[in-house]
């Protein structure tokens, strides 16, 4: 499997944010990319999940499933949470865990990001590290090869950094992609760097 | 086909739980309608003549009440984006989204329509008749406004503004359905061909409100 970005020019509401943009990625490596404010880090983890369309170039994904778009085969976790306060955490997950991918068990899911004792409770009660480790169990609960990562550590404490590093680790172990954005060291040691500081 | 089903039950669970708008409706349409006469006076014959514009006109009103938050709440917290990276296409999405909300909102509506018909002296007989009526024509009302709900979406305006883009459109439906009513309690024979052009009214908006408003919302997007 390979996802393949050539010369990606982008851009919204009339002003460009990154052009000329490739790299290409093969099964188990992972891209961090990097850059001030307002680089286009997450515009282009947008445009790899087919939420922004692109204005030139390639973005292609070998090797994939045949009748799947890339945004089909790609988990995205944004700045937003997409978890709704009145229902449980359980039932968030359910959602989309049967949305996105199969019906499958959650609990697994859940016993991963350590949120298993909070199952029943509404999303609203949660913090904002465990909202964050609700979204992080939806990678878990639906197997999608890309997972397009947007300062995934933020609001997470250290030993959920370390468990997320973990989960990140695996992900590549089996063969799947990750492009993420951030600031700092998230725990990707073996990560190909992506620099967007274009003027 | 069970991504719809638990798309359908999430958004008519979170509908009847804190916060939800279901029934909002259908107490707005009470409200409404039993202000109506106080307005008017107490001329029963009159009433009886104006009976199912009333109703038809606080359903309409009853209908739109809850649908500007339909897709924006899903657009604030991130779940549009995801929604939109299901293997479904977004128009089916858009529509079972549409038709939790009529579940919800638009069916107690008829319900309790025919309560309402009596308190505003609408023939016995014709009671059922025009709540079939009520029951045929909200769904063009909701599908109609599904494309208003996306389009303040895209263009980041709630509130009046759906109003202002989905009422005129809404005119057809409102003809035909007090035309429909009308025809069920005077007429020689009830509904008619003003029934079957409202039939035909809410399974083209069925079909068309869906797709427009998935356009709308990949619109929004850039």
């Amino acid at each position: 499997m390979e996802l393949r970005a050539e010369e990606l020019t982008c851009s919204r509401g009339g002003r460009e944010v990154f052009r000329g943009l490739s790299f290409n990625l093969a099964a188990g490596q992972a891209l961090l990319v990097s850059g001030r404010n307002g680089a286009g880090k997450s515009s282009l983890l947008r445009v790899i999940a087919g939420l922004i369309r692109f204005v030139s170039g390639r973005l292609t994904l070998e090797g994939g499933a045949a009748e799947a778009t890339i945004a089909e085969q790609a988990h995205y976790l944004g700045h937003l949470d997409a978890l709704k306060p009145a229902l449980t955490v359980a039932e968030n997950l359910e959602f989309w865990a049967e949305f996105l991918g199969t019906r499958s068990a959650i609990k697994p899911a859940l016993e991963t990001v350590d949120l298993v004792r909070l199952a029943n409770l509404p999303a609203a009660y949660l913090s904002s590290g465990q909202r964050r480790r609700l979204s992080i169990a939806r990678l878990i609960a639906v197997p999608r090869p890309i997972w397009l990562l947007d300062e995934p550590t933020s609001a997470l404490d250290a030993p959920s950094q370390k468990r997320l590093a973990g989960l990140m680790h695996d992900h590549l172990a089996g063969g799947g992609i990750i492009v993420a954005a951030a600031h700092g060291p998230i725990g990707l040691e073996r990560a190909r760097e992506l620099k967007m500081d274009s003027e | 086909m069970s991504a719809l089903i638990s798309l359908l039950v999430r958004d008519m669970r979170l509908a009847v739980r804190v916060g939800g708008g279901a029934f909002m409706g259908a107490l707005f349409f009470l409200i409404v309608v039993t202000m109506m006469p106080f307005a008017v006076g107490p001329d029963l014959v009159l009433l009886a003549r104006i009976g199912p514009a009333i109703l038809w006109l606080g359903a309409l009103l009853a209908s739109l009440l809850a649908l500007d938050r339909l897709f924006a709440t899903d657009h604030e917290d991130g779940s549009l984006d995801l929604l939109m990276m299901g293997g479904m296409p977004l128009e089916l999405a858009v529509a079972v989204k549409g038709i939790a909300h009529w579940l919800t909102t638009a069916l107690p509506l008829v319900l309790i329509a025919p309560l309402l018909g009596m308190m505003l002296n609408v023939e016995l007989h014709a009671l059922g008749w025009l709540t079939l009526t009520l029951a045929a024509g909200t769904p063009a009302l909701t599908f109609i406004g599904l494309i208003g709900a996306a389009l303040s979406v895209a263009l980041r305006r709630g509130g009046l503004l759906l109003a202002v883009l989905v009422l005129p459109l809404t005119v057809p439906v409102l003809i035909f359905g007090v035309a429909a009513a009308n025809a069920a309690i005077t007429g020689p024979a009830p509904l008619g061909p003003a029934f079957t052009i409202l039939c035909a009214l809410s399974l083209a908006s069925l079909v068309l409100g869906p797709v427009a408003a998935a356009a709308a919302l990949r619109h929004g997007l850039e």
